[in-house]
């Protein structure tokens, strides 16, 4: 399998993104498309591991067949590459393009080289799937006759809808938003991963069946906030109708939450209240609306043009929010980061496999450095204060230098003293991560009035939906939840697990038994 | 008397009686004209006197093994007896029989014994003339205390002829009373000591003596054979070595016609093949009774025995007792090219009436007209023979055992392989094998018979529509057929790109089948056996002369008669047949031959429960197949689809083969396999092992014809056509090396031989498919196998055909899966356990040893069935042994530098030295200077010296720094082969340590060539004890059925310590088939050897240690409690290193720099000493936990306390449920309350009586101090063995590697010397002896000169006889050896530095050879210079056509000799007559040196002279003009 020397012979070389420079001036894809050669000869890279980490419970939470796929390409057989890519992964489009990658920080070779580039290679095998015409709708042969319904149509909610319909049961999806995909579709800036994409696969859920219904709100209505997505929603004309959970759960023989944790974790310091503060989700899902709705021809309602940017938080969110600002033309770009700088290699109580928690500048970081002359991380700051321009809008932020190597009494760091600087701004983005799942849609099915006086679904300490991973089952039978809504924010791979295997849970419930695989 | 202790006939614990082995001395003397004589006895004698040595006892040492004798018939010594002790008298000679008879102790029964038969007799027709009770003296003789636990009570039977026409006659009726005899009361339930009756002989012609006897105790114990009047003029006698110690009278030898040096590897088949065809005979000279003669073979017998009863058997049924052994062990004839056309018709022909007994064999057999002596077709036994003016032959395994004055010596022979040395009394003389052979192949016009009679696949009429690939069914299946990614990836597409069976790393650490939660295939259950110790064995490649898949199939004729009907039968030349050979065979018509095909599928409507049923239908049709007349039954699955579902190919036609033995119409029909099933060579080995005698694999083909097409392989190059025959060329090898691995060489013999032994299945399924293979722990039954087959079936044809997936299953059974199937090494563990090291991480270990000691995950291994008990009165862990003791317990398994880098190798030799325990060199020698110790105290001198078959760098001064010599006989990974290190792996270092060349190649081949039997093995530990006496000898095993027995035996041969190594043990390179399919786990393995050695009472003089995927603190605990006082680790420190079972250690692609010789991975290397040392620590803490729970304090007293262990009282596993640990858990059976259970007598070396000990040491005193010279004279005897070995150790540890000057110490020699003549001779020391010389002269010579010629007065032309024996200058590293005369086998093998000059030499000479200078002056046998890599051979060949047919071209070329080797061989012939007188030389020098270029060739290896010629290229002062090894 691959080629026993190749790991000595060639260097990793990724696929290229487009030159800074030109990616800035628009919100097409950052990626290019890898030549196949270039390709090929990283697929032999792959050493066939006699115990592939890239398998482990560190690497590939799918189980990606990665050393299979890697050398059907290495070989040129790429038909066979996709239809073994395939057998774990409903989505290797979406994670090829943003998964981080934990295979790669598995993978054997870099105990003594950089890794294999597998994601580029997973994302070519699919793309290349696409572009051949090899990825064609299959409907199920038969049905079942049993009807799921699913809340959320994100990684978790589509993969599972994906594998339930293979199942011959007739699935329907639920979605608040005008469109299918949620995180993918507006989580996820275009440029990271094209919408077109993401609705490519949807059209392919659809000619195999999935029913898919958006501007449906399940749950009981509430007052939302400004940012919230059903705000974004109405303020966009979009009208949305109202779906009683007890009603979608009585609808179907099994319902599947998979809302993602979509609770914004906030920065509840002085200042809070003062204009030109925003959650992270909130910018881009209006930016992602404004493009697709109007190709930023017209102003976007949340804009950061010529703004002084400082964006709170240093996660994969906060880098999406620098290079769509960066793309919106703001005027300077800051992001701060309350961890120190990490070290440039592993260290000792970050062993291979774990994933390697080193230094590592994406793409976001790299434009804002091309457009700025610096990297725009600060790192080791904590906020303490918003501070007002006598407008009720925000014009800076006061922080303190934190020393993460002596812990004090009331946390792990302890404040530098005189450390404590202002920086201007006319916006602040906060990207501080998520709490977990919003409840309207849970509290209804969490006390006892009715439907057969069985079991409730309950909450875990964390907010999230208490369900066993491998089991999915909420305490309510027939009721089950994945993703994030369950084990709090991760990965879309992560969600894409959660889907499969509460997709084969399900199966099981509904038939007994099932056919579908499951990753471990 | 104690009848608990009588030899155990059944299974007891894990030990089965089957399993016995003994190997021995064989001898006979005689007289060519038959002249009667007193002093033939007792010459007889004092050639088992000295031979003493072959033999052996137990833990009592007046206890032996057994000895005997054979002789004539001692007419006047009987009359007189008879008349004096019955009052009766004899008949003329030949109208009487006699007989030496073995009878119960308990008078009644002995008395029920002699009325029974009388009685036959009586029906018979012949008359009781009386018995005598055979005088005996036990206490005079000192019989020991086990063998007087089964002392027989002794009497002769003298039986009158009445109305009979001739001798002959008379004789058959002896025997068929003897028979009816032995049937009716061997068995017979109603008394004690049954199976103490045995006759020993019972003829007109030939009476025997014998018993559980030493040699010495032979004459005293049998007063009779003293009586001067006791005449006879022949004698044969047999010393015994058996492995076991249990008393057992009868398995002494003589046999009742031969006596056996060997073993039949075969005998499984042989005695189900001679059932099958009883069905078949009849005899004229028997008629109806016939019948009573059956079964033929007898029941508890060994090997010998059964041999011995189907020679009888022929030769009583009209067969001459030549014709008939000439049939039982033929020449390798098949690829004999040489051979006469006739004599290979004659082979042939046989070869359609029986299969060989196939093993290592020397026999001596005689009638008393006739005593002959046969060698095997491989030679793998010393038999020589002197033949003496006056007449007599004096035939032995060793020469000298007779003193026979020079000048009347006429000959000096060997017996070769598969040549018979024949001796006719009524002639008068010897009988040439050549003569014997022309006449027997003359007899009847075999080559004729065969033109005409036998069917080929060629001559049949083409099929009609033969299949070909249909890719669209082909996918499922290849699912329901169990096919997965792996099996393509594995093991179809390398076996056919490499042409051989493909090749892994590392141990095996999946699950067992019936503990893995996968639907394995049944051929996973049933692991090979291999050859250990007892018999040795095959090289397959290098000696592939001796191989043969060729069988004739079909129906069988009456094995009592000859006609030209008996070879009309279907010659198939490889078992593996073409889709087109099968659709030919559908239509077979020639000769009115039809063949039935037997669908063996099902509907799938029947469901699981219908498996029995079905297989008994199959049955049913085969067998009403047979009765119809049928010749060829061809079970097929090819109807296999969704709604039919095919049983396992192996289940239906083992049963329907076992199904046909039992009702004895096996060898009325062919059994041809059409299956999608088989496609490793495993399975094809299983499915030929069970019974098959061809097989077409179509799933295979279309397997590959798929791959093909979808571009896996290159289309181009693998054609159809050509993938078929690539296919068939590697299962070819394949098979050829897995017979080989039991020592077995021709395809017949393994066929139905069931060298297999099942894990984990239940007896209602082995007694019904499988009779008679051992399956010690039970397991899953016909209902698991269904469902296994159902969910098969299932995955194939899914009832929703959305989830019937375009790809193959991979469900991680090679390498590791996410989802996969469990491996002792996964993501988790690795990165716990090097997290543990690095960081010396109590916490990280834990997580790792919790892991793979928790019961769900644990279950992948027997031991994670069983459970500690908890004592009820625990200790404080304090109080438990320290844990810095118990790791002076730990030594690190083998690996050779060359299989791991020199940083990984000295980092675990540092790491154990610096804990006190031990680590192991591997084969591969060891660079002197890791002998030192390090300024810093450290040391990377390796404890445990390994000495494997390769030899390399095994030099006295490598054995002189060991704490341990380790003879590895087999290895988990690959019990029973050979290894390789390709060239690319040896470098500089490497080849300079192995004394080899960089860049060529090196080869260890499966056998030790001085280990073909158990006596053999007590020689190499007596060679190693001198060569180090302080080092205690060590020998390694690997687990199989009968290990325990094989244990027994090495105690024996007084080995101080024993490994038992498990399957899962590692290797740097293995075939796959036997990483994963050979051998057993080491639970089993040391317990059975544990409860053996106890049951012996050999326990106590015994280290036992155990090894194979040992990870915690647990399995130590385990590891003890089954019987082991030390553990051994190997992959586990490796991984603390830095290992990640990449399973790439024979790609030499190694990313961490562990296993791999490539300077820029081996950067790569992270791992320190203190890692290892770490985790070994916090493995004994854990176990120190473990014997604080179970109450235990010290490490001893954990040894063999299987009480304290349970099997899981909830064993929650849909498989594991029928798996019954109780045998391993048997407490060991104490023969006495104080038997030790663990080492505590030291082993009698006998050292303190050797030549080297008594006399050169006290007389080298001075030269060993100053380095002064001396000249010693000495007579010598074959009894004085090893000679000059401890001496040369002594020079070694005094002046280092290199010795002393040339000739500092000349010790002279007269007589014939024993076994290992300077053995590992060191610079300095020269042994001149005058006389001949047994093997092994000069093993491992390390600088020293050995010379041996004829006396002066010698009667013969030297060059024409023998005066070394087999395997002279094995392993030899430097020095120089000259011998007047011939060399018997394997002269020279392994040779890497040595220079050595011989008068002719026999088959494989110079095999292996790497090095080193030969000059043989005379012909050369079969084979030389097979797989010689290095040095150079000059052979004197005229004719070169012979030399060519003689040379085994694969890796040499002959060729002319240049002026440069020219000077060199004059030089050695020069020194060869300067020190042994060699006529020859004289010759040769006095023509010149022009005919000395036309008369000599040098055989140069190929890859030897491309590095010359390089080298040469970079330095020209590297030339081929050193005699020795460039680097040295």
């Amino acid at each position: 399998m691959g080629k026993p020397t190749a790991f000595k012979e060639i260097v990793r070389e990724v696929v290229p993104y487009r030159p800074p420079a030109e990616r800035l001036h628009d919100f097409e894809e950052i990626l290019t498309p890898g030549e196949d050669e270039h390709l090929q000869s990283q697929g032999s890279r792959c050493m066939d591991c006699g115990v592939p980490f890239c398998q482990s419970a560190d690497g590939c939470p799918i189980d990606n067949l990665i050393p299979e796929w890697n050398d059907q390409v290495y070989q040129g057989n790429w038909r066979a590459a996709l239809d073994r890519l395939h057998q774990t992964n409903n989505f290797p489009e979406f994670t090829g393009r943003v998964c981080p990658a934990p295979c790669e920080g598995a993978c054997v070779l870099g105990i003594i080289e950089p890794a294999v580039t597998i994601k580029n290679i997973e994302n070519a095998i699919v793309d290349r799937g696409f572009e051949e015409g090899w990825i064609v709708p299959k409907p199920p042969s038969t049905r079942t006759g049993k009807t799921v319904g699913i809340v959320g149509s994100g990684p978790a909610g589509l993969a599972a809808a994906d594998q339930l319909n293979k199942a011959g049961h007739t699935v329907t999806v639920y979605e608040r938003a005008d469109r299918i995909g949620g995180l993918l579709m507006y989580g996820i800036p275009n440029m990271k991963l094209s919408k077109s994409v993401v609705d490519r696969r949807v059209d392919l859920l659809q000619a195999e069946g999935i029913e898919f219904l958006t501007g449906i709100n399940v749950g009981q209505p509430e007052d939302y906030s400004a940012g919230h997505m059903v705000s974004i929603m109405t303020e966009g004309g979009i009208g949305m109708s109202q779906l009683d959970s007890r009603e979608l759960v009585s609808r179907h023989d099994a319902v599947l939450l998979a809302t993602g944790a979509t609770v914004p974790r906030d920065l509840q310091i002085p200042g809070r209240e003062l204009s030109g503060i925003h959650f992270a989700m909130d910018y881009l899902t209006r930016s992602t609306r404004s493009l697709l709705n109007y190709g930023h021809h017209r102003a976007t309602e949340l804009s950061a043009k010529d703004q002084r940017v400082i964006v709170v938080g240093g996660g994969d969110t906060g880098a999406d929010c620098i290079g769509t600002a960066l793309r919106h033309g703001c005027r300077s770009m800051i992001n701060f980061e309350l961890l120190s700088k990490p070290t440039d290699e592993r260290t000792a109580g970050n062993p291979w496999p774990q994933w390697p928690l080193i230094y590592r500048t994406e793409y976001a970081h790299e434009e804002s450095a091309n457009r700025f002359g610096e990297d725009p991380r600060r790192f080791a700051l904590l906020s303490t204060e918003f501070i007002d321009n006598g407008k009720g809008r925000v014009s800076g932020i006061k922080t303190i230098q934190v020393d993460w190597s002596q812990p004090s009494d009331n946390a792990p760091f302890s404040l530098v003293p005189g450390s404590d600087t202002i920086w201007d701004c006319d916006l602040v983005l906060l990207s501080l991560g998520f709490l977990g799942p919003e409840h309207g849609i849970s509290d209804p099915l969490t006390q006892s009035t009715n439907i057969d006086d069985a079991k409730w679904l309950t909450y875990t300490d964390r907010s999230t939906y208490r369900a066993e991973h491998g089991s999915y089952a909420t305490g309510m039978p027939g009721v089950y939840a994945a993703g994030d809504c369950r084990r709090g924010q991760s990965l879309v791979v992560w969600a894409i697990n959660e889907g499969r295997g509460a997709a084969r849970a399900m199966d099981i419930f509904l038939m007994g038994h099932s056919s579908l695989s499951l990753p471990d | 008397m104690d009848n608990r202790f009588r030899q155990p006939r059944r299974p007891v614990g894990l030990y089965r009686p089957e399993f016995e082995h003994d190997s021995c001395g064989v001898g006979f003397v005689a007289h060519i004209k038959g002249h009667y004589s007193h002093s033939i006895i007792d010459d007889a004698y004092t050639v088992l006197r000295s031979m003493d040595h072959r033999g052996a006892c137990g833990a009592d040492e007046n206890s032996g093994d057994g000895a005997g004798i054979l002789t004539a018939l001692p007419h006047q010594f009987l009359q007189r007896v008879v008349e004096e002790d019955i009052g009766a008298r004899l008949p003329e000679t030949g109208s009487y029989g006699a007989g030496t008879i073995f009878l119960p102790q308990v008078t009644e029964e002995r008395e029920k014994c002699k009325q029974t038969v009388e009685s036959i007799i009586a029906d018979q027709g012949q008359t009781v003339i009386g018995w005598r009770a055979v005088p005996t003296c036990a206490d005079e003789a000192g019989i020991g205390r086990t063998a007087r636990l089964g002392e027989p009570y002794i009497e002769q039977l003298f039986i009158g002829a009445k109305s009979v026409v001739d001798r002959a006659a008379f004789e058959r009726k002896l025997y068929l009373i003897q028979k009816q005899a032995s049937h009716r009361l061997r068995s017979d339930p109603a008394m004690v000591q049954a199976n103490m009756f045995y006759i020993c002989s019972l003829s007109t012609r030939v009476m025997i003596y014998k018993g559980m006897l030493r040699t010495l105790q032979l004459m005293d114990y049998f007063p009779d054979l003293s009586a001067p009047d006791y005449t006879s003029h022949l004698a044969m006698v047999h010393s015994r070595f058996s492995t076991n110690t249990f008393p057992s009278w009868d398995r002494a030898q003589p046999g009742r016609f031969m006596a056996h040096n060997g073993e039949i590897n075969t005998l499984r088949g042989n005695i189900n093949w001679m059932r099958a065809r009883e069905g078949m005979m009849h005899s004229t000279l028997y008629g109806s009774d016939l019948q009573s003669v059956f079964p033929v073979v007898e029941p508890d017998c060994s090997d010998s025995g059964n041999f011995d009863n189907v020679l009888e058997f022929l030769l009583m049924t009209g067969r001459t007792l030549q014709g008939a052994i000439m049939m039982m062990v033929p020449e390798a004839w098949q690829k004999h090219e040489t051979m006469s056309r006739d004599k290979r018709a004659f082979y042939e022909f046989n070869s359609a009436l029986m299969e060989p007994w196939d093993g290592p064999a020397s026999i001596a057999f005689t009638d008393g007209r006739y005593i002959g002596a046969l060698l095997d077709r491989n030679g793998l036994r010393p038999s020589r023979y002197y033949v003496t003016h006056d007449d007599r032959v004096i035939m032995a395994s060793e020469v000298g055992v007779l003193p026979v004055a020079a000048e009347n010596i006429k000959e000096k022979g060997r017996l070769q392989p598969g040549r018979m040395f024949l001796i006719d009394f009524e002639q008068g003389r010897l009988v040439p094998d050549e003569e014997l052979k022309s006449e027997f192949s003359q007899k009847r016009p075999y080559q004729q018979w065969l033109e005409a009679g036998r069917i080929q696949l060629s001559d049949l009429v083409p099929g009609l529509d033969v299949p070909g690939l249909c890719s669209d069914t082909l996918l499922p299946r290849m699912k329901a057929f169990g096919y997965t990614a792996e099996t393509l990836h594995f093991m179809l597409i390398p076996l056919i790109t490499e042409g051989r069976d493909p090749v892994g790393s590392m141990g095996n650490d999946s699950a067992l089948a019936c503990l893995s939660d996968q639907p394995r295939m049944l051929y996973d259950y049933f692991k090979q056996l291999f050859a250990q110790v007892t018999n040795p064995a095959i090289d397959s490649i290098r000696e592939e002369i001796v191989m043969s898949l060729a069988c004739y199939v079909g129906p069988e004729h009456n094995l009592l008669e000859i006609s030209d009907q008996h070879c009309s039968r279907l010659l198939i030349e490889h078992p593996i047949l073409t889709n087109a050979e099968v659709s030919r065979l559908k239509r077979i018509s020639q000769r009115d031959w039809k063949s039935r095909e037997i669908d063996i599928t099902f509907s799938e409507s029947t469901g699981e429960e219908g498996l029995l049923a079905e297989l008994k239908r199959i049955c049913g049709e085969a067998e009403d197949a047979v009765d119809q007349g049928f010749q060829l039954l061809i079970l097929s699955d090819r109807n296999a689809g969704p709604d039919r579902v095919a049983p396992s190919m192996l289940l239906a036609s083992s049963t329907v083969h076992q199904h046909l033995v039992r009702t004895a119409k096996r060898t009325r029909v062919g059994l041809i396999i059409e299956s999608g099933e088989p496609r490793e060579v495993h399975h094809h080995c299983l499915l030929i092992g069970y019974g098959a005698d061809a097989i077409n694999p179509y799933l295979a083909y279309e397997a590959l014809w798929q791959v093909s097409r979808d571009g896996g392989i290159d289309a181009a190059q693998f054609t159809d056509d050509e993938v078929v025959k690539s296919y068939r060329k590697g299962v070819a090898k394949g098979l050829f090396k897995v017979m080989g691995k039991m020592g077995i060489s021709t395809l017949q013999s393994y066929k139905g031989a069931q060298i297999f032994e099942a894990v984990g299945l239940a007896t209602d399924v082995v007694n019904y498919a499988f009779t008679d293979t051992a399956s010690r722990v039970e397991g899953i039954g016909f209902d698991v196998l269904a469902q296994e087959l159902f969910r098969r079936h299932e995955l194939a044809y899914a009832e929703n055909i959305d989830f019937q997936s375009s790809v193959l299953p991979n469900p991680g059974e090679f390498h590791w899966r996410a989802g996969g199937g469990k491996h002792g090494w996964d993501p988790q563990t690795i990165a716990d356990v090097q997290q543990a090291a690095r960081a010396n991480d109590r916490t990280a270990y834990d997580r790792f040893s919790q892991q793979v000691n928790n019961e769900a995950r644990g279950r992948y291994t027997l031991r994670g069935l069983m459970e500690l008990k908890s004592s009820p009165r625990p200790v404080e862990i304090s109080e438990v042994e320290p844990a810095a003791d118990i790791l002076r317990r730990f030594c690190t398994g083998a690996m050779s530098l060359g299989s791991i880098s020199s940083e990984a190798h000295e980092t675990l030799a540092i790491a154990m030295n610096r804990v006190g325990g031990k680590s192991n060199t591997g084969e591969g020698g060891e660079s002197p200077e890791r002998f030192k110790t390090q300024s810093n105290g450290d040391s990377k001198r390796s404890a445990i010296k390994q000495v494997a078959s390769g030899r390399f760098g095994v030099t006295a001064w490598y054995l002189t720094n060991a704490d341990e010599l380790q003879i590895k006989i087999s290895q988990g990974a690959k019990p029973g082969e050979g290894g390789e290190l390709p060239g690319n792996k040896v470098d500089e270092q490497i080849a300079r340590i192995r004394y080899s060349t960089p860049g060529v190649g090196l080869i260890s081949p499966p056998p030790h060539h001085d280990i073909y039997s158990i006596e053999d093995l007590a020689q190499l530990i007596y060679d190693l004890k001198n060569a180090n006496p302080l080092a205690r000898v060590s020998v390694k095993l690997v687990s199989e059925v009968g290990v325990g027995t094989v244990a027994a035996g090495v105690v024996k041969a007084h080995a101080d310590h024993i490994l038992i190594a498990g399957d899962a043990g590692g290797t740097g390179a293995s075939p796959l088939t036997s990483i994963k399919h050979a051998g057993l786990p080491w639970e089993l393995g040391i317990a059975e050897t544990h409860q053996t050695l106890v049951m012996n009472d050999l326990r106590s003089r015994v280290v036992l240690q155990t090894d194979g995927g040992m990870k915690t603190g647990r399995d130590v605990v385990i590891g003890a409690l089954l019987g082991a006082e030390e553990i051994g680790f190997s992959t586990a420190p490796l991984i603390t290193l830095g290992c990640i079972m990449m399973r790439k250690c024979h790609l030499n692609t190694c990313p961490v720099g562990i296993a791999t010789q490539d300077p820029v991975l081996r950067k790569n290397f992270e791992g320190l000493p203190e890692h290892v040392v770490n985790y070994l620590f916090m493995v004994a803490e854990e176990a120190r936990g473990y014997m604080a729970q179970l109450g235990i304090r010290t490490f001893n007293e954990l040894i063999g306390r299987v009480d304290l262990l349970d099997t899981k009282e909830a064993v929650d596993h849909w498989k594991a449920d029928g798996i019954d640990l109780s045998p391993v858990l048997m407490p060991a059976l104490k023969p006495s309350a104080d038997t030790g259970v663990f080492c505590q007598i030291e082993q009698d070396h006998g050292l303190d009586a050797s030549l080297d000990k008594v006399q050169l040491l006290p007389m080298c005193k001075k030269a060993l101090q100053t380095g002064d010279a001396v000249q010693i004279e000495l007579p010598v005897a074959n009894t004085n063995r090893t000679v000059g070995t401890t001496l040369s150790h002594e020079v070694v540890k005094k002046w280092g590697e290199q010795g002393l000057p040339d000739d500092t110490i000349v010790i002279r020699l007269a007589g014939s010397a024993g076994q290992s003549l300077g053995a590992w001779l060191a610079n300095g020391v020269t042994i001149d002896l005058k006389g001949d010389a047994n093997d092994y002269v000069g093993k491992g010579l390390s600088g020293g000169r050995i010379v041996v010629s004829p006396p002066a007065g010698t009667g013969f032309s030297a060059e024409d006889n023998i005066i070394v024996g087999n395997v002279c200058l094995y392993g030899a590293t430097s020095g120089k050896a000259f011998f007047r005369g011939k060399a018997a086998e394997r002269f020279c093998i392994r040779n890497s530095g040595a220079m050595a000059v011989v008068e002719g030499v026999g088959d494989h000479g110079c095999e292996y050879m790497t090095g080193g200078r030969v000059a043989v002056l005379g012909s050369v046998g079969r084979n030389f210079a097979a797989g010689m890599s290095g040095g150079i051979a000059y052979v004197w060949a005229p004719d070169r056509r012979s030399l060519k047919a003689n040379c085994n071209l694969d890796m040499v070329g002959l060729e002319n000799l240049s002026d440069f080797d020219l000077d060199e061989l004059e030089e050695m012939i020069q020194l060869h007559h300067r020190y042994t007188g060699s006529d020859v030389g004289a010759r040769l020098l006095s023509q010149g040196r022009e005919p000395m270029k036309q008369q000599f060739v040098k055989v140069m290896p190929s890859d030897y002279k491309r590095f010359l010629e390089q080298a040469q290229s970079v330095s020209p002062g590297i030339s081929a003009r050193s005699p020795v090894s460039p680097q040295a």
